[in-house]
């Protein structure tokens, strides 16, 4: 089946989209489309572009050509509607704050200017946390978390936003074992609800068992689909060369190049 | 009360601490996006700024050096973006070579314009020059109160009160918009956030604070007060509005201290002369940084 970058129900569409670093391309031309109520990988080797497509569609860094629509529409009027969460390594977990303090960050579009959290909102941070077992650490100071718990928090956050599309850059690099769980199950429970996930992906032996659809991606898109069409392989040797991708170890998420987390 | 007190004690100690606690306040957010030195910076690129506003305008009045002094931190911060992209430097050497080559263009203006012949010459820059900032008229009876005598304040002391100001009403509005950005920018920039607006308004914010700090107190201690009580305050407490709140403590009990003790501690040691009041409070922000790294709850080391 063909995909068309118009499919109406599509939660996100990417048309043509080119990013560089420098004189480097890191972004050429890709179509992808996510469809509403699917779980979706981006898949494929160091430097391919897959934080970068979804950093791009998100207007957090310039694109020179494509444009991305979210639910047919451009980001400015969806907003409310996408949750992204950012690489747990991409922040200074030594900010002072606690983990309330960092689930209630995903209020901002909801809140005004000067008005104060309240204890329904403050409720609400707390449901999220109860729904990545974090209620109990929710006055801890985000410095004191372990690796995994941080994506925990970032994971809360997300839910905080109330979206119906989350986007997640590499959710399950260097966590353990029981949070990867945690959030794999979440995920899979907020897309059977109705929602939306797009998570950039390392480990090619969870894919089959975690995603509904896959966008293997090396700077160009090599292929899209639902994992049973997509996820042959035939694309994988295309996009990660003669390496053996599936031994791929799960380590090598920590080693994504500096090129790929610019901003 | 007693009114010589007032008019040579108070004033020039309440301006001390306007200029401690406004820098103090921007102070937390510098250290927190790593731009400490970044405050540093601005507070040199300033003087060519406050140098070329008088060239241009002709006059010391507020307007144009507050101008000259935010349009030149934005311009540093311009260049250092410049110098670190085009030059493939560190962030680091690109300020330090921004910042040193613009405040020697602003020596050089100095030195080649009329402007050091009135009162601004590098040496008040540097040490500002608190203890002149006195209020004669206020060591008359009733000064509080009659408006002839209170028009003698020290102009400095309406301009820091504006910039303390400027910097209250910006962290109220804007409070959300800093926190997020400074966390996750990245996260910031999905929610829509205006990232590089806060970023400039911060910095030009340090610039007018740093101007005007700059005239009354100098440099040494503008430099000292955007860095010291924050960094003293990170390590009391893991929360931010505590931390907030611990820097402006600290920021005020320097400018009172260190200005008591430049003087009538001076005295008292038996010296029978005075040290800069300026210096004296870089000073002490400098020992309260000292005693915090060595005994504070949240100093490395002493976290759980």
């Amino acid at each position: 089946m063909k995909i068309s970058p118009t499919d109406s129900d599509a939660a996100l569409a990417v048309r043509g989209l080119s990013v560089a670093y420098g004189d480097k391309p890191a972004l050429s031309s890709v179509d992808a489309v996510f469809k509403q109520g699917r779980m979706s990988a981006i898949v494929g080797p160091n430097g391919a572009g897959k934080s970068t497509m979804l950093k791009a569609a998100m207007g957090i860094i310039p694109t020179i050509s494509g444009e991305a629509l979210f639910f047919a529409k451009p980001l400015a009027a969806m907003r409310d509607r996408i949750a992204y969460v950012p690489q747990r390594a991409s922040v200074d977990w030594d900010f002072p704050a606690t983990v309330i303090d960092v689930v209630l960050m995903g209020l901002y579009r909801r809140l005004r200017p000067l008005s104060l959290i309240g204890r329904s909102q403050r409720q609400m941070a707390i449901e999220c946390l109860e729904e990545v077992d974090m209620a109990g650490l929710a006055s801890r100071q985000i410095g004191q978390l372990s690796g995994g718990q941080q994506q925990r928090v970032f994971i809360a956050r997300a839910l905080a936003q109330k979206a119906d599309l989350l986007l997640l850059d590499e959710p399950f690099a260097g966590v353990d074992a029981a949070t990867e769980k945690t959030i794999i199950t979440l995920l899979k429970k907020f897309v059977k609800d109705g929602g939306t996930a797009v998570a950039v992906h390392h480990d090619l032996s969870t894919v089959a068992a975690y995603f509904d659809d896959v966008l293997i991606l090396n700077v160009r898109r090599i292929a899209g689909g639902t994992v049973a069409a997509a996820f042959t392989e035939a694309n994988l040797a295309e996009a990660y060369g003669g390496r053996l991708a599936r031994d791929t170890p799960m380590t090598e998420a920590h080693a994504e190049p500096l090129v790929d987390t610019a901003t | 009360m007693d009114e010589l007190y007032v008019g040579l004690v108070l004033v020039p100690t309440l301006i001390g601490a306007l200029a401690a606690v406004a820098c103090a306040l921007l102070g937390n957010f510098l250290i927190l996006r790593k731009q400490s030195l970044m405050g540093d910076a601005v507070s040199h690129v300033v003087l060519p700024g406050i140098v070329v506003a008088f060239i241009v305008s002709g006059s010391m009045s507020v307007g144009p050096m507050l101008i000259g002094a935010a349009a030149a931190a934005l311009i540093s911060a311009l260049l250092i973006e410049l110098v670190r992209n085009l030059g493939k430097v560190e962030p680091g050497a690109a300020m330090g070579v921004v910042f040193t080559s613009l405040f020697a263009l602003g020596v050089v203006l100095l030195e080649q314009s009329e402007t050091r012949n009135i009162h601004f010459d590098v040496q008040h820059a540097l040490y500002g020059n608190l203890e002149s900032l006195v209020w004669l008229a206020g060591t008359q009876a009733g000064a509080l109160f009659d408006p002839e005598a209170l028009a003698d304040l020290p102009p400095q002391l309406g301009r820091l009160v504006f910039s303390l100001l400027a910097v209250c009403l910006f962290l109220l509005f804007f409070w959300r918009q800093l926190v997020v950005s400074t966390f996750d920018p990245v996260f910031a920039q999905a929610l829509g956030v205006p990232v590089r607006f806060i970023g400039a308004a911060l910095i030009s914010l340090v610039a007018i604070v740093a101007v005007t700090a700059f005239e009354a107190v100098g440099a040494i201690i503008t430099i000292a007060m955007l860095i010291c009580p924050a960094a003293a305050a990170r390590l009391m407490t893991n929360r931010l509005i505590p931390q907030l709140a611990w820097s402006v403590l600290f920021a005020l009990v320097s400018a009172v201290a260190g200005f008591w003790a430049a003087g009538s501690g001076m005295a008292l040691l038996g010296s029978g002369f005075s040290v800069s009041a300026a210096g004296m409070i870089a000073a002490v922000s400098g020992i309260i940084l000292a005693i915090c790294a060595i005994a504070a709850p949240q100093r490395m080391g002493a976290r759980s």
